[in-house]
């Protein structure tokens, strides 16, 4: 009996021996790379490098300054976009769950969310960059918008699906019109929970680089222009890592460490706002 | 003698094919505690929910008769209008929990979008408050969120909330259920002052309670009100042997 004891508690810790083991080891890829791109993106990093266009071949100096600015755009017109159409969706799924319509509609948000973003990409190619006959800044924001889409949809809908009923009945029984119910006190209750969604959608578009590769294009200047080809982070990156010129190479090490370090501050920024504004039901 | 606030005729609810409230007909008088009691599943809510169009955010229901306030019935008024008129208190306190205790009494004009300038707002909230014994508690901390109190208290806030719109009835869903001997003690006291100035309809399935508060007691059982009167009356010598059976424990 005792001895059978004995075999068990060995179980019991070599499995928790296991597990810490594993957890710990799946952070050591996450430093490395976090290293690697510090160390090599690092001395690139300067106020010349953030405020110039890049340099042409043969020429020192340059910088990204034109990508910081396309991806800004890129980002913000894509949040214009995604932000009201899905928190509006998410809204309707979480208060509809039982019609065919919230059905149908939460089965395309799964299969949007699976689409491969290059097929975004080539989609948004035929119906925006060809009927416009240009590549522009916008084809991308709407390319970027419909990746965006499927997470604010889910993080709004499984939100406010967490609220309890009760809220809104307290606002109903006041007289409050619903869409004032939904507006001023079912999505502030929610707000943490939609923004964190908000800016994880936005951490994961930032990075996307095959959407914008026959919408945005590329640009090696600065345009503030949305009907122009414009330059993104993940563009810059792609183009010119693939180049043959070391110049290039630094550049694209230096917009990756920018790139790394935009997506990071996003989502510590997202624990710490989720933490902050969380609504204590 | 007194004037009728709320009365239905032949009043029949429906979820889906399920008759909840069958064929009550009630004149509820003005100015009064109206206790409405009766076992689990017996439609008291559900009538209770009638009253202010509540029901209607369950798909699939359906009403029958007329249900009517000051003589104009509730279904041919619009359910905002309805709803002003006729406040509720629910079974959990339900505080917005991203407002605070100031702001929670206010709710009712600033979710309307209700422009009301800011000393009449001081004034409303410290009435509300005062009438529903909490202003002492909670003066100093107005501006703290009203999750922070406690059961009883965040009842009460709700009572202040439902207060602020002077409403001319008030609906209580078994306002004490999830609250403590003492916090339920401090809501029962409350009803006796609430009822100088509003209808008070409680629904609640404690007896002892029913027969606490309130100055008229309905008894509802499977859908039909049994009975009406007096309370004194109905606990002493209720007239019909369903009542009689309930009141003694002889059925649940």
């Amino acid at each position: 009996m005792n001895a059978r004891l004995g075999i068990r508690n060995t179980k019991s810790i070599i499995f928790k021996v296991i597990i810490f083991i594993l957890a710990f080891l799946i952070t050591i890829p996450l430093i490395v790379i976090l290293l690697y791109i510090v160390k090599q993106g690092i001395g690139q990093v300067n106020w010349h490098f953030l405020t110039h266009v890049p340099a042409p071949v043969g020429e020192t100096g340059g910088g990204i300054s034109n990508a910081l600015v396309g991806s800004i755009i890129i980002v913000a017109m894509s949040s214009v976009i995604a932000i009201p159409i899905g928190i509006l969706a998410g809204i309707y799924l979480s208060e509809n769950s039982s019609t065919k319509l919230a059905y149908y509609t939460g089965l395309c948000v799964d299969i949007l969310q699976g689409v491969p973003s290059i097929v975004v990409g080539i989609v948004v190619y035929f119906w925006v960059v060809k009927p416009l006959g240009t590549f522009s800044a916008i084809s991308g924001s709407i390319a970027l918008a419909i990746m965006m889409l499927p997470i604010v949809i889910r993080a709004t809908e499984e939100t406010l699906k967490l609220l309890p009923p009760s809220l809104k009945e307290a606002a109903l029984a006041l007289g409050v019109p619903y869409h004032r119910v939904m507006l001023k006190v079912i999505i502030p209750c929610g707000f943490s929970g939609i923004l964190s969604g908000i800016m994880l959608s936005i951490a994961r578009i930032v990075g996307e680089t095959a959407p914008l590769l026959f919408t945005a294009f590329g640009s090696p200047f600065l345009s503030y222009s949305i009907t122009k080809p414009i330059q993104s982070l993940p563009l810059l990156i792609f183009n010119y890592a693939t180049s043959p010129y070391d110049e290039w190479h630094n550049l694209a090490w230096g917009a990756s460490f920018i790139l790394l370090l935009f997506v990071l501050i996003l989502n510590i920024t997202t624990k710490l706002i989720t933490r902050r504004w969380k609504v204590q039901l | 003698m007194e004037s009728t606030v709320v009365s239905s005729k032949n009043f029949n609810a429906y979820f889906g094919d399920n008759h909840v409230v069958k064929n009550v007909t009630i004149d509820i008088p003005r100015n009064n505690a109206i206790a409405v009691m009766g076992p689990s599943g017996c439609g008291k809510t559900t009538f209770l929910r009638c009253i202010n169009r509540m029901h209607e955010l369950i798909p699939g229901t359906k009403t029958e008769g007329t249900l009517c306030l000051d003589g104009e019935d509730v279904y041919n008024m619009n359910p905002i209008y309805v709803r002003y008129k006729i406040g509720m208190v629910f079974q959990r306190p339900n505080p917005f929990p991203n407002m605070s205790i100031y702001e929670n009494v206010i709710a009712g004009y600033k979710l309307n979008g209700l422009k009301v300038p800011k000393a009449d707002q001081d004034n409303i909230v410290e009435k509300s408050l005062t009438k529903a014994a909490l202003w002492n508690e909670v003066k100093d901390s107005l501006h703290k969120k009203g999750t922070f109190l406690s059961g009883g208290q965040q009842q009460r806030l709700c009572i202040a909330r439902a207060i602020a719109m002077e409403p001319e009835v008030i609906l209580f869903d078994e306002p004490t259920s999830a609250l403590d001997p003492i916090s339920t003690a401090s809501v029962e006291n409350l009803f006796n002052e609430l009822k100088a100035n509003y209808t008070l309809i409680i629904v609640t399935h404690n007896m002892q309670q029913a027969a606490r508060v309130s100055d008229k007691t309905a008894f509802f059982y499977l859908g039909e009100l049994v009975e009406f009167d007096n309370t004194k009356q109905m606990f002493t010598a209720p007239s019909d042997p369903r009542t009689q059976n309930y009141i003694t424990g002889r059925f649940s």
